[in-house]
């Protein structure tokens, strides 16, 4: 009953801020100085051919009018039409996110690969001079943003070692069988191993450079919350029952010792997300983050509002189901 | 069993002395920038263009790290940028500080109508991607230092806020404000000599983190273009260029990537050793 409650609040928080952002972002571009339409319009163009544009895009009226069509075409999942790319929104942002979401699901698996590592080694080796290692490299691996990290990788493994693609999201010479935006997947579905394997190569780079930075965080903590557990009377207990300690670790400690992890994971992967869009951009990789850039530089109005309420409601989705798992992954919420 | 906590402390002091130093020699370029650095960074000579640096064949001494490709001077343009990226750190961090914690005080401490207002704004405010939110901000009042600073101020009053209310909250629950309360103070007074002083170190150690922040935040606008000028000597800038040319001249984007990498790390490294300094369970 507290559950249902606590969860009609968070929906309806949710809502809110959702709301709140579309209205934000919707007010802030309508103050950008130079006019969208004036650049699409070829040199020639007269002041008539502006108006007539201009009231084609509705952008003739007032701006809360302009609001209220807009946000009543939002409601039905209409997003109007991309000034600079003369398409409509939804169809251009529903084509990059799949991209950006392999991208972001790939780097959070790296991340938690890295992090648990990390995190298991050090509990299993404490109190030696691996150990420390690990915790310097946390130090400095979650003190350096992704931006930072991903031109150190362009550097290594780009240039010095060039073993990595460091531009784009597939090579352009291969020809592409796919139906959906989710390459990724869908190459496995149709058993095309060689599409597979170059495109996590194009990947590589980029998703490592943001799972470094969320890697660190989660070595941190896990590490921290293995080691507390490691001093609890039931783990003590398997210990004197002669198991072996690696077994003590990741079968007694660590299930006791993931959930403020797990928590964090999901507040850190709506960052992670948004860090997408300036690695993106960085690695020439083709999804909705690099769309974005292009499209503040266009002033292209429609499309800006599309992808950044996409982003939002993305974010906001992650941290309604982090919530969410949250409250049933612990007993003391669920029995409440 | 030796004692953990000097260990840590050891290595804790290490830090605030190795990132302090780094953090100092930056400040010094940026103070002396137009007496020590050996050309004019602006200076552009066509016939010296990518020059590499010192110990590589063909350098010319006289640029020690080397020439861009307009022929200007790598470490001259890394000096002077370290002006740029502290202003912005300094300034930036500071009026985000302020506005944060402004507004995280006085949800923390009134609660009730001002904190459900305050709060739905920084969850708002945490739907949008920063990055993209900065180059949106940018696009729209224009591009220069002080744009920078206000698109920081307005993106990352958030992280300040987030903390200062929470810690508010907590003091507001301490035995010195019921009496403070009792004793007839006003709230304002409360808040501004009982609370304030206890919530500082936190605001100090989030200070630090923050100009890290500032500093790559600037950086990443010069990376897209649309921080000060392209002309101007910005580390970003110099990084945008280097990664262009990265195949003919690699010092050009080497040398200014390694200095923004130690000076985030150090104002990292710094904010968290000052969080150990004043968390009472350590100290």
């Amino acid at each position: 009953m507290i559950l249902l409650r606590a969860l009609l609040t968070r929906l309806a928080t949710t809502v809110v801020t959702l709301f709140g952002a579309a209205v934000i972002v919707f007010f802030v571009i309508r103050v950008v100085p130079g006019n969208p339409i004036a650049m699409m319009l070829p040199p020639g163009a007269t002041d008539e051919d502006i108006a007539r544009l201009s009231a084609h895009y509705g952008l003739d009226r007032s701006i809360p009018e302009q609001f209220a069509i807009w946000f009543a075409g939002v409601l039905h999942g209409d997003f109007g039409a991309s000034i600079s790319l003369r398409q409509p929104v939804m169809p251009l942002v529903l084509g990059r996110l799949p991209a950006t979401l392999e991208l972001a699901i790939f780097a959070l698996v790296l991340a938690v690969m890295i992090g648990g590592a990390a995190a298991l080694t050090g509990t299993r080796l404490r109190n030696t001079r691996t150990e420390a290692a690990i915790d310097i490299a946390n130090g400095v691996g979650l003190s350096v943003p992704d931006f930072l990290w991903a031109l150190v990788l362009i550097l290594l493994f780009g240039i010095l070692v060039p073993v990595f693609h460091i531009s784009g999201r597939i090579s352009p010479s291969a020809d592409l069988p796919f139906v959906t935006q989710f390459y990724v997947f869908e190459s496995i579905l149709r058993l095309r191993f060689d599409l597979w394997w170059d495109l996590l190569q194009h990947m590589f780079m980029p998703a490592l450079a943001l799972a470094i930075p969320l890697a660190a965080i989660i070595g941190q903590l896990l590490k921290q919350s293995l080691k507390e557990t490691m001093h609890l009377d039931y783990v003590v207990l398997a210990r004197t029952k002669g198991y072996a300690e690696n077994k003590v670790i990741v079968s007694e400690a660590l299930p006791n010792a993931v959930l403020p992890t797990l928590t964090l994971i999901g507040v850190q992967f709506t960052f992670l997300i948004g860090g997408t869009v300036i690695i993106e951009r960085l690695f020439s990789y083709e999804g909705l983050g690099n769309m974005a850039i292009d499209a503040v530089i266009n002033r292209d109005l429609p499309l800006i509002q599309g992808i950044v309420l996409v982003f939002a409601l993305l974010f906001t989705v992650v941290n309604l189901v982090v919530d969410m798992t949250y409250a049933l992954l612990n007993p003391r919420l669920r029995h409440a | 069993m030796p004692d953990g906590r000097s260990a840590v402390k050891r290595r804790a002091s290490l830090r605030l002395w190795l990132s302090g130093s780094w953090l100092a020699l930056v400040a010094l370029a940026a103070l002396l920038a137009p007496w020590i650095a050996p050309h004019d960074p602006l200076a552009q000579d066509l016939f010296a263009g990518r020059l590499p640096p010192f110990f590589a064949a063909g350098a010319d001494p006289a640029y020690l790290l080397g020439t861009d490709s307009l022929g200007r001077d790598v470490l001259s343009r890394i000096i002077h940028g370290a002006r740029i990226a502290l202003t912005v750190a300094l300034m930036a961090g500071v009026a985000t500080a302020l506005l944060g914690s402004l507004l995280g005080l006085l949800a923390g401490y009134l609660r009730g109508w001002t904190d459900i207002v305050i709060s739905r704004l920084v969850d708002i405010w945490m739907a949008f991607p920063p990055v993209l939110f900065a180059i949106l901000l940018i696009a729209v009042i224009g591009t220069g230092l002080t744009s920078i600073i206000v698109a920081i101020v307005v993106i990352d009053w958030t992280r300040f806020c987030r903390v200062v209310r929470a810690e508010a909250m907590n003091q507001s629950k301490m035995d010195y404000v019921a009496s403070a309360t009792i004793a007839g103070q006003g709230r304002a007074s409360i808040l501004w000599r009982e609370i304030g002083p206890n919530v500082l170190p936190t605001i100090a150690a989030l200070l630090t983190l923050e100009m890290g922040i500032a500093v790559i935040v600037e950086a990443i606008l010069s990376f897209v273009n649309l921080s000060i000028s392209t002309d101007a000597p910005t580390w970003g800038g110099m990084i945008a260029e280097g990664r262009t040319s990265i195949h003919q001249a690699w010092w050009v984007l080497v040398f200014p990537l390694v200095v923004l990498f130690l000076t985030v790390l150090s104002f990292s490294q710094l904010g968290e050793g000052l969080k150990d300094r004043f968390d009472p369970v350590l100290r």
